[in-house]
């Protein structure tokens, strides 16, 4: 393509089905602790 | 739906549901911005594009969005909402904050527990109450097998005896239940010792370093009880931990206010000072306070955030690595799309605990009797604002319903929420805000990162 590029793919919806295993870890986006945002985290089945 | 914006001279597109990025040139955001959020193309606003682009041009353009349309990864439909019930599911226990002891030997002007005791007196956590609070968690947690333990405070280091004990009895009962847990613990640095170092190194998972960048900026928030500034003592110290860490799973951590809206440099310190894992977060303080990011602050904030992304690539792309927390963003991995929908947890898998082992929905709710939810001696007493947290998802709040963000976000967080709405659906602006635009500069870093790698 000439004028878009394409960077990242179509990742969100691709495991829809396994999602909410719920085996991740939590998450704080504030105040003073481990304050994870929660779109860096790491899923724990990969 | 999808999210357009220029940075730096790059204009990039985000498709919100599929999470989809893309870059474009001139012509193809220009033209990109000729569609509605359904995807469809709006006569008018075309009409006014070809008095200044060539129609070829600018069916050329088209052709390239409407493939992008046809797979599904530019105005994609949201599949997720059917998946709702599915997700929402009532989930245990994982993760408990011991407030270990509600004291503290700072007196930091922007503490939202007030300079440590919360709402109530300083108390110290028993290991009476620390045990239960494990036993607590093993019995709440379902199938579940990691968990998690935040030792927090007020001021962890001020109580660390029990702090040890908890994490031997944690690890002892580790076989018969199952279980697994991590530790994490965050500390105001100032007690920090060789004994506690090198306990915190052998047993907790992560550690939070609190220093809030450059000295003028620390000592005039993080201040002792004699109104002395702290940072000469915690600066070497916070070195040496994390040298003896061997520079991995630790965070410095700082907060910025009103005052010092250019926080960019006080992330460009603690790099310069050697850290690479650094977290410089917006304050959490009510109005009153005079410390607290105003609608009016918005501007320098976010501007001062793309100042920072564009400092960040230089220093990656030149051997002086860093990572800011805000940043980071996982476009390949990350979490599944269930989590993006409710974020932090807290109120229903993550839960605080008060010295006294009273339970509230996260660190941020602690004393505020309307959210107790409980104690780990009684257990869950099945107060009714504890729905409110399991249904507050994205799809629940009107705002982050119709957001660009919302899968990043998560919908932002309660505490703020309730602090400035009284609503924990209802997100707190000056944070949104905010966090849309460390978004956007997380994506237009990606875009760095993927033209250099392209370079290659
Ligand atoms: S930025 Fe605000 S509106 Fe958007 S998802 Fe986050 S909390 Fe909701
Ligand atoms: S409600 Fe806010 S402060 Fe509390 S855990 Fe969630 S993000 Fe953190």
């Amino acid at each position: 393509m000439k004028h878009i590029k394409t960077i990242n793919g179509k990742t969100l919806n691709r495991d829809i089905k396994e999602a909410g295993c719920g085996e991740c870890q939590t998450s704080c986006q504030s105040a003073c602790k481990t304050s994870c945002t929660v779109a860096n985290q790491k899923c724990e089945k990969k | 739906m999808i999210h357009a914006f220029s940075m730096h001279g790059v204009n990039l597109a985000l498709d919100v549901n599929s999470g989809a990025v893309h870059v474009l040139d001139d012509v193809g955001f220009q033209v990109l911005q000729c569609y509605s959020q359904e995807g469809k193309p709006v006569h008018e606003k075309l009409e006014k594009l070809k008095e200044i682009l060539p129609e070829q041009v600018i069916l050329e353009a088209m052709d390239e969005i409407q493939t992008l349309i046809g797979e599904g990864s530019l105005f994609s439909a949201d599949p997720y909402e059917d998946y709702l019930p599915q997700w929402s599911k009532k989930t245990v226990v994982k993760a408990l904050c011991l407030h270990i002891a509600h004291d503290c030997n700072l007196r930091c002007k922007y503490c939202f527990a007030g300079t440590g005791e919360y709402l109530g007196e300083r108390s110290l956590m028993s290991l009476e109450v620390g045990k239960k609070a494990i036993d607590f968690l093993i019995e709440n947690s379902g199938n579940r097998r990691n968990l998690e333990v935040d030792f927090f405070g007020g001021e962890p280091l001020m109580n660390f005896d029990v702090v040890k004990e908890i994490v031997h009895y944690a690890r002892s009962r580790e076989k018969d239940s199952g279980k697994r847990f991590r530790f994490t613990l965050t500390t105001n640095v100032l007690l920090l010792d060789k004994e506690k170092r090198d306990f915190i190194n052998e047993h907790m998972h992560n550690v939070v370093l609190s220093i809030d960048g450059r000295k003028e900026i620390n000592d005039a928030m993080r201040k002792r009880v004699d109104g002395t500034g702290c940072y000469d003592r915690i600066l070497p110290l916070a070195k040496t931990m994390v040298e003896e860490r061997g520079h991995e799973n630790y965070y410095v951590r700082g907060t910025f206010t009103r005052h010092n809206l250019d926080f960019g440099e006080d992330v460009l310190h603690l790099a310069d000072e050697g850290f690479e894992q650094i977290s410089v977060e917006p304050v959490v303080a009510s109005a009153d306070s005079g410390l607290d990011i105003r609608e009016e602050d918005i501007p320098r904030a976010c501007a001062e955030y793309e100042r920072l992304a564009k400092a960040y690539v230089e220093r990656r792309g030149s051997g002086r690595w860093f990572n800011f927390f805000h940043f980071m963003l996982d476009l390949e991995g990350g979490p599944c799309i269930a989590k993006r929908l409710r974020g932090c947890g807290s109120g229903t898998e993550y839960l605080a605990v008060t010295p006294e082992g009273d339970l509230y929905p996260c660190h941020q709710f602690v004393g505020q009797t309307r959210f107790r939810l409980g104690s780990v001696f009684e257990g869950l007493n099945g107060n009714p604002v504890r729905e409110e947290f399991y249904q507050a998802n994205v799809y629940e709040k009107p705002e982050c319903r119709t957001c660009w963000a919302k899968f990043y976000c998560s919908g932002g967080c309660a505490a703020n929420s309730w602090k400035f709405n009284q609503d924990i659906k209802k997100p707190y602006k000056v944070g949104c805000e905010l966090e849309k635009k460390r978004i956007e500069c997380a994506l237009w870093i990606k875009s760095q990162e993927f033209a250099a790698a392209e370079g290659e």
